[in-house]
């Protein structure tokens, strides 16, 4: 089930305005992408932790969430240390792993499991609602908005439509093995999932246009105003501060 | 809008799915102020498609549909009177997409330019009117089947519309909660489309039950006796002849 599990609590940063939230969350990814120097990415880990921590999230389920990219991360310490070139590190049998390969793959790990820890804290503690909100009064064009939110929703009728179709094959005995039969099946299956994702989605949008809906979403929710919301920004303008100029001393 | 003129009123209306055949043919209907009409008729023979090609869901390949007395040329016209005719759909997974229930019903009056408050206090009215008091923060794919149909029924009233076209309102209901449709719609009293299998349902809420043949709206006396005999099937269970 695809659900908003960490959408919604009463923690420090869920009391935080969805705006600032978004805003910190941009430049927190583009500064921990762009960012090379070890001392800046520690930096960005450690205040992607805190902010997980502030954001009282369940640790199992952040670390469910992060099993695809832990696995992606795997797979790249598995090839990227024996495929750069440069001065050996390690050497076992006609393979080394050089440093080059391994400080990428440091960097590339930090870098990753940051912005991923910072998106989960910073912008699933809002609904998908309230993100669309939240990006509307930033200026992101209405257009852009509807469609970010239109697709979300139908993802998970998507969704649903998989798990009704995939039970209805399992009652009636299909298990998958690796024959034509179960190639088949798994054809037939996305192919319906494909024909009812788009039926129900035209049903879905007709029931929309009969609410009264013409492209524009609004929300319930009230933007928060309070001592957590200048509290955070403070911090996030602090720790911006302090990447770029870890960054910056390490160049000059 | 005439003070006699129909609130809905289809006149020599076709319709066929792209490649597939005539699903509505040459149909003429009209709902006036005090109709409230039950549609009775087998599977596939069209009734839902006809409620999709009143709100201009659908596109009729011929003829006119008026509503409140104007003739609707196009999206243009629908979008200005859609949200005054009330339309639950077949599918009660169609309606509720919001990730709660108060979002949902809120959902048609902040369209329709009610402020965060308005819609709020609309919203709790509704949902208290209909039964549901407590389920505003209940996440609604999580709601069982009948509770899904009370909710979009709520996401209806919240419009407050002057018609309602209600498909199959009674599917998955209880017997309390169908009792409660009956009451709400009672209390209502706005005229009505509502199609359904359900004869105790439509003889307690509807004054006048057709059918569809060949693609057109019916009275037909075969259809009524076979109300009156299902009636006298369902036993004792009090009934009345339509
Ligand atoms: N989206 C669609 N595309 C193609 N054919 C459809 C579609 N929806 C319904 N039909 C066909 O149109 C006919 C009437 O359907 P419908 O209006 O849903 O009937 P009813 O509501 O009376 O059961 C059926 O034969 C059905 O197969
Ligand atoms: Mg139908």
């Amino acid at each position: 089930m695809i659900e908003e599990v960490f959408a919604v609590g009463t923690s420090r940063i869920h009391r935080v305005d969805p705006r600032h939230r978004v805003v910190f969350a941009a430049v927190f990814s583009v500064q921990t992408a762009i960012g090379k120097e070890p001392a800046a990415l520690i930096l960005a880990l450690a205040a992607a932790l805190v902010l997980v921590l502030a954001a009282r999230l369940d640790a199992r389920r952040v670390l469910q969430r992060s099993v695809p990219v832990l696995a992606f991360l795997m797979l790249l310490w598995l090839v990227l240390p024996w495929t750069v070139p440069g001065r050996p590190w390690l050497t076992t049998g006609p393979l080394s792993a050089s440093m080059e390969g391994v400080r990428l793959s440091w960097q590339i790990s930090l870098k990753s499991i940051s912005i991923l820890l910072a998106l989960m804290a910073l912008t699933a503690t809002m609904t998908a609602a309230t993100l669309g909100h939240a990006l509307h009064h930033l200026g992101v064009p209405e257009k852009i908005v509807s469609l970010l939110m239109i697709t979300y929703r139908y993802l998970f009728v998507i969704e649903a439509e998989f798990t009704r179709l995939w039970r209805a094959a399992k009652v009636r005995g299909f298990r998958p093995r690796t024959n034509l039969h179960s190639y088949r099946t798994y054809a037939y299956l996305v192919g319906m999932l494909f024909v009812r994702a788009s039926d129900r989605a035209e049903r879905v949008y007709a029931a929309m246009r009969c609410r009264g809906f013409k492209g524009k979403f609004y929300t319930l929710a009230v933007f928060p105003a309070g001592r957590d919301t200048v509290w955070f920004s403070l911090g996030m303008s602090g720790l911006a501060i302090a990447m770029a100029a870890a960054e910056w001393t390490a160049t000059v | 809008m005439d003070r006699t003129d129909p609130i809905i009123e289809l006149k020599g209306v076709s319709f066929a799915y792209p490649g597939g055949p005539q699903v509505i043919r040459h149909l003429d209907f009209a709902l006036h102020k005090r109709d409230r009409i039950g549609l009775v008729a087998p599977n596939g023979s069209g009734k839902t498609t006809l409620l999709h090609l009143i709100l201009g869901l659908l596109k009729p390949s011929e003829g006119e549909v008026r509503l409140f007395g104007r003739s609707m040329r196009g999206e243009k016209d629908f979008v200005l009177l859609r949200t005054k005719i009330g339309l639950l759909f077949q599918d009660a997974d169609d309606q509720l997409f919001n990730p709660t229930v108060i979002e949902d019903v809120a959902f048609g009056p902040l369209n329709t330019g009610k402020t965060r408050e308005e819609a709020l206090a609309i919203s709790r009215d509704t949902l208290h009117r209909l039964g549901l008091s407590g389920f505003e923060d209940r996440i609604t794919h999580k709601l069982s089947g009948g509770e899904k149909q009370m909710v979009a029924m709520a996401t209806i009233v919240a419009l407050q519309p002057e018609a309602l076209l209600l498909d199959e309102p009674t599917v998955g209901l209880d017997e309390k909660t169908h009792k409660r449709l009956i009451a709400l719609l009672a209390e209502l009293a706005l005229p009505c489309v509502i199609i359904s299998h359900a004869f105790d349902f439509l003889s307690a809420t509807t004054d006048r039950i057709l059918t569809m043949e060949n693609g057109r709206i019916v009275l037909d006396e075969e259809m009524r006796v076979h109300i009156h005999e299902h009636a006298h099937k369902l036993g004792s269970k009090p009934h009345r002849h339509v």
